[in-house]
């Protein structure tokens, strides 16, 4: 515990609440991630995670509580600031929302728009993303002519574009087959290594969770119930926690 | 109390709806411009409109002229033809029904368009990647349709005109050229230009509802459908009501 204590603090979340009408999504919910760590928000489907992330990249405003990511606070931002902030940080959406009307390389170009360094080599940064992900084949193909594992791929190429310092993921094996999900979960763990990335990914899926942790948090009834490894979660006792590992 | 839920319901959108105006026009003259996509959906709702409103203009022209012809006939006023249908035509059948079919092609397209996007969380991902969606999806798709619909409008009224000109040659033995000749004298600056003013605010509306039922549409396919359904059934609503404002104004400050 020593350790994580001197280490650099890239999300720091602090008694969170997020309503929607009478629906208490979070409530008071903390927690914080190091530089380098792999965070797992584990919770059953439904309940508030994908909230909390989109707290975190300004795209919801929470009712009240304390978000730092990267240094800045998201709901205190100016739009060019937030988007300055937003391009070091990689998302990947649970549908994997690739434009629908655009081709894979023009998937991948849309995050480099307004940033004249990256435009410059974007034919370089494409293809270098796509073969991190194994899809250079794919490159002038429509979202439509591509399979769900293809194009959770491709969605992890367009999230790493700008070589983010974090990545967030947004259930990245929910709805694909256990085989493409094992495939999607070995590329991640590639993509942490290569990209040296601190990376906070939200699932309810407990195999990948285990495979890709160094930290679970359980997040129950819009709270923080449980955090700490894989290996100490599943030794509790308690029942609510117990559940999950069943 | 759902008679008084319905009126809070209309005022919070109406509310929604002029803010969302408000917001176009902040976003209109703020950089960067997006002319790329903008010429993309210029394409798209200009190009890929022009055989619909080939055919409907074409239609309208050739059963206006057939319908008209009989009663005409019956006074020996055959020869009024070409300047009845071409004042009638501009003046009001022609942007009305074109706007309205345009509506059914472009409004219906734009709010089921970003209405998928707003629902595959497409429109979460821009702004993530620092693009404004805003500016990107509404403000391209508001402009592109106000400069097409005039276009498409005037394209609609030639074709139109067309097809009258067909009819009048086949049943009245009326040259191509005496019918234009006839049909252009009728016309005035005064039939014009409100014709073409309006049909500017046509392309507004078709554009501004579109883009706003389909942003603020709620999750899941059923709210898809909703949303174009209700971008078409608005704006055909609000295309009557520019329509009466529109003749209204110019029967006060030109003497219809």
């Amino acid at each position: 515990m020593g350790t994580t204590k001197e280490k650099e603090i890239i999300i720091k979340i602090q008694d969170l609440h997020k309503s929607f009408g009478s629906n208490v999504v979070l409530n008071g919910f903390s927690m914080t991630v190091y530089k380098g760590d792999s965070v797992v928000i584990l919770d059953k489907s439904g309940s508030g995670k994908s909230v909390m992330i989109k707290c975190l990249v300004g795209l919801l405003r929470p009712d009240s509580g304390y978000i730092e990511i990267m240094g800045h606070d998201p709901t205190i931002l100016s739009q060019k600031e937030l988007n300055e902030l937003r391009s070091q940080i990689g998302f990947l959406f649970q549908g994997s929302a690739l434009y629908d009307s655009m081709t894979v390389r023009e998937n991948l170009e849309f995050p480099l728009r307004g940033h004249k360094a990256w435009l410059s080599q974007k034919d370089t940064r494409v293809k270098q993303a796509l073969e991190s992900v194994g899809l250079l084949d794919a490159i002038d193909l429509m979202p439509s002519e591509l399979s769900g594992g293809m194009k959770r791929r491709i969605a992890l190429a367009r999230a790493i574009m700008l070589r983010p310092q974090t990545i967030i993921y947004d259930e990245p094996t929910t709805g694909l087959d256990p085989i493409t999900s094992k495939e999607i979960t070995l590329l991640i763990q590639r993509i942490q290594q290569e990209y040296d990335a601190t990376s906070l990914i939200i699932t309810h899926d407990i195999d990948f969770a285990k495979a890709i942790a160094t930290k679970i948090i359980l997040l129950i009834d819009g709270t923080n119930y449980a955090s700490g490894t894989a290996q100490e979660l599943e030794a509790s006792t308690d029942p609510k926690i117990k559940a999950f590992f069943k | 109390m759902n008679f008084l839920k319905s009126i809070k319901a209309f005022f919070i959108e109406l509310g929604e709806l002029f803010y969302f105006t408000g917001r176009f026009f902040r976003e209109l003259f703020s950089r960067p411009v997006e002319f790329k996509e903008l010429l993309r959906q210029c394409y798209n709702m200009g190009n890929r409109s022009l055989l619909l409103v080939g055919v409907t203009g074409f239609i309208l022209g050739l059963v206006f002229t057939l319908q008209s012809r009989p009663t005409l006939a019956e006074f020996g006023a055959q020869s009024w033809m070409p300047s009845m249908v071409s004042i009638s035509i501009i003046r009001e059948i022609g942007p009305v029904v074109i706007a309205l079919v345009t509506a059914g092609r472009i409004s219906s397209g734009i709010g089921a368009e970003i209405g998928s996007m707003r629902v595959t969380e497409q429109i979460d991902a821009m702004e993530v990647s620092g693009t404004n969606p805003f500016k990107y999806l509404v403000v391209t798709r508001v402009l592109a349709a106000t400069l097409m619909v005039p276009l498409l409008i005037i394209f609609g009224d030639a074709v139109a005109l067309f097809g009258s000109a067909m009819v009048e040659n086949i049943k009245g033995n009326v040259s191509f050229q005496l019918y234009f000749n006839q049909a252009f004298l009728a016309l005035k600056f005064s039939d014009i230009i409100p014709a073409t003013i309006k049909s500017y605010f046509f392309g507004f509306a078709i554009g501004l509802v579109g883009t706003f039922k389909g942003y603020y549409c709620e999750k899941g396919t059923a709210g898809v459908g909703e949303a174009s359904n209700a971008a078409v059934v608005q704006t055909s609503l609000l295309l009557f009501l520019i329509d009466f404002i529109a003749v209204f104004l110019t029967d006060v400050f030109i003497d219809l």
